[in-house]
């Protein structure tokens, strides 16, 4: 018999029960929640009469609608109605359940995809779930981690179970080294542009081979965050001793005893030398460049050194209308070179890459230099207050301010503008968040997808650059 | 949830490929806490040619005729036509919320999204996939014919098109039964509460690390 693939030892471990047909009732360990996809779940259990099944398997944060801008004080000061009542709501949702929240203001408080594994609240080997696509992110950490509905968020409340099917195993693999200048992002962007968005739907990705290996845990979540717009719900990375570092300590760990039983388990959660993956894609990391998004999906994805692709030469023509569409909303033209594309918005933020590294490989791009006059507005926005701190600890914030950024409080932020950070019409924003579709930032706003240190090089040039003449 | 009949209704064809849930349901619509209302903001930015605000009475909104939804032919559709990998990006169940609220029942797809495809089932919409040329001879059917019905029969996993052709389709057994029965999930679910308790009491001897009490060890961590 072959060997089990990491994504099967996490499935098998979380089987309540199977039917004939294979649809599984797993078993949920952890569950995170915030403001924008929860009230209507919360809503139906008090209709149907039914409790929490485990309270304390459930952490919940605002994140989506927080304000980034200096708090006046609780959720009852936000300015947009809406907004308000959805966080009020949480908070009202938290105390009644019982369930752990970090409220606004709560330094521990965050992006919630930033907070869980912060906390130690994500542990690998757990079966991980949110309200939300981007929960594969937690999928760095060894865990099986992916995003569900509002009507799954209830099922999860009330039975801490999902009913589900199993998917299938996809390895991507890239091996060799990246070039200095090219990072997580980059490399998670690459992928996408070359199985495309649709690429792994159906498929649970782990992310496999030299380059993750000598990656950081805070890479891997960047990559495992955008297995979603490769079309996978769940992406995942081995446990390796750099998991295991990353979690000491955190304060939902284990420790003493405990943490020596739970590290000898976590050293089986990688796949087995004979497992078989249903399908594996291989890439040469040495051959990644730093990547910039040109269109309005996240495969729309060109070199820095290369130039927007022409829809008249596009085979497909679905893709080439996609194309053409793509190009007019995003006011640009076939043939243009990645570094004649304009910048006048900056924004530094969103789970995809909010965290500390990610603010560091920024801060030392930019240290020294001023933000173009080009650009309207930069902003730096952390993941978690204590990120914000870390990062305040260390300088950063003074860099980003002394060359004209603004540093802001923890949120989703411009990611999708539900709160009052929005990118305005035909204005082009290099963005370290996950998805560039039309609108996503605020109506019209037209996004480019980039790591940090492109996202710094951009704003000091005032249109995108290879961040390598950078360092 | 009500239980799924069979239906022959109007067809209406989106001629899109990746149609994402942001196109679906515009994100300042998330910030409803009910599940209701969504109908008059499905595809709010094409739809129409001002910027929707959510409880916005959208009566007076100028409409964007080019839109197909806004044409005269396909008012009253209930089944929807759709290009590969619909229902792509963030995972809002408002997203089967709008398209359902708008009269939407049936969805015909070669490919979707998988969380959508999901939410679909929880909601009382049935995705169909279908192969890229049954889709393609659709909407050119679709484009051709005014008036264009198609009859959805589930218990039989068959559409019928209005020439009496029959197309066959596949759909998971379980959200079949659960779609014609109009059952719940977390009702079936509990049904299996001895087997999860059992699951839970194995695992807190196996990795008993996994059932801290965040809210306790929140509180002591507070304390120091
Ligand atoms: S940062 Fe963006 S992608 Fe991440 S959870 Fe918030 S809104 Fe979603």
């Amino acid at each position: 018999m072959a060997g089990k693939t990491l994504y099967d030892k996490l499935w098998d471990e979380h089987v309540v029960r199977q039917e004939e047909d294979g649809t599984t009732l797993i078993y949920i360990d952890r569950h995170l929640l915030h403001e924008v996809t929860s009230p209507q779940a919360f809503e139906g259990l008090r209709l149907a009469g039914r409790k929490p099944w485990r309270v304390d398997a459930n952490l919940a944060t605002p994140d989506h609608n927080v304000p980034t801008t200096e708090l006046k004080g609780g959720p009852e000061t936000i300015e947009d109605p809406i907004s308000r009542i959805q966080v009020l709501t949480l908070d009202k949702n938290a105390q009644e359940f019982g369930i752990l929240e970090f409220k606004m203001g709560d330094p521990r408080q965050g992006i919630v995809h930033v907070v869980g594994p912060e906390e130690g609240a994500t542990l690998p080997g757990m079966t991980v779930v949110c309200g939300d696509s981007h929960t594969s992110t937690h999928g760095a950490l060894g865990c099986l981690a992916h995003g569900i509905g509002t009507s799954e968020v209830e099922h999860v409340l009330a039975t801490q179970c999902l009913i589900q099917k199993k998917m299938k195993n996809m390895l991507i693999k890239v091996d060799g080294q990246l070039q200095p200048g090219v990072g997580p992002k980059d490399v998670i962007l690459y992928i996408i542009r070359n199985i495309g968005t649709a690429g792994g739907t159906g498929y649970a990705i782990e992310f496999g081979g030299q380059v993750f290996r000598d990656m950081s845990i805070e890479g891997r979540m960047t990559v495992c965050n955008m297995a979603i717009e490769a079309g996978a719900r769940a992406g995942m990375v081995a446990v390796d001793e750099k998991t295991i570092e990353y979690v000491k300590g955190r304060p939902f760990a284990p420790t003493g005893e405990l943490w020596e039983k739970a590290v000898a388990h976590w050293q089986t959660l990688h796949s087995d030398p004979d497992a078989e993956f249903d399908v594996v894609i291989e890439f040469d990391g040495s051959q990644i460049e730093p990547q910039v998004s040109w269109g309005t999906s996240p495969e729309m994805v060109i070199d820095i050194s290369g130039g927007i692709p022409d829809p008249d030469q596009e085979s497909d023509p679905v893709k080439a209308s996609s194309m053409r569409r793509a190009l007019e909303y995003m006011g640009l033209k076939a043939g243009m070179k990645a570094t004649e594309m304009p910048v006048d918005y900056v924004f530094i933020g969103s789970c995809t890459n909010s965290r500390i590294e990610d603010l560091r490989a920024a801060a030392e791009v930019v240290k020294g230099r001023k933000v173009s006059d080009r650009v309207e507005q930069a902003l730096v926005v952390p993941g978690s207050g204590l990120v914000k701190r870390q990062a305040e600890a260390e300088g950063l914030d003074e860099v980003f301010k002394a060359a004209g950024f603004e540093w802001r409080n923890p949120g989703c932020s411009m990611c999708l503008a539900m709160n009052a950070d929005r990118l305005p019409p035909q204005k082009h924003c290099a963005s370290t968040s996950n998805r560039n579709f039309e609108g996503r930032q605020g109506a019209g706003g037209r996004t480019h997808l980039v790591s940090p240190q492109m996202a710094a090089a951009a704003a000091i040039a005032g249109h995108f650059v290879d961040v390598r003449e950078y360092l | 949830m009500e239980k799924f009949a069979r239906l022959t209704a109007l067809v209406a064809p989106l001629d899109r490929a990746n149609v994402d849930t942001d196109a679906i349901i515009p994100k300042q619509f998330l910030k409803s806490i009910q599940r209701t209302g969504f109908g008059p903001y499905l595809f709010d930015e094409w739809r129409y040619l001002d910027v929707g605000q959510p409880g916005q009475d959208c009566s007076n909104r100028p409409v964007n005729p080019e839109f197909v939804l806004n044409q005269p032919r396909y008012q009253g559709a209930r089944i929807l036509l759709a290009r590969e990998n619909f229902g792509c990006g963030s995972s809002r169940e408002h997203a089967p919320w709008a398209l359902k609220d708008y009269g939407f029942d049936v969805i015909i797809a070669p490919s979707f999204a998988e969380i959508f495809f999901n939410n679909c089932f929880k909601n009382g919409i049935l995705p169909v996939v279908l192969p890229d040329e049954t889709v393609d001879q659709l909407f050119r059917e679709v484009a051709e014919q005014e008036g264009y019905m198609l009859t959805v029969d589930l218990a039989a996993q068959t559409l019928t098109k209005p020439n009496g052709e029959v197309i066959a389709f596949e759909v998971d057994p379980f959200r079949r039964h659960c779609l014609l029965e109009g059952l719940d999930d977390i009702g079936l679910t509990l049904q299996h509460a001895d087997e999860i308790r059992a699951y839970e009491a194995r695992r807190k001897q196996e990795a008993p690390w996994l059932f801290v009490h965040l809210k306790e060890v929140a509180e002591k961590y507070n304390q120091v």
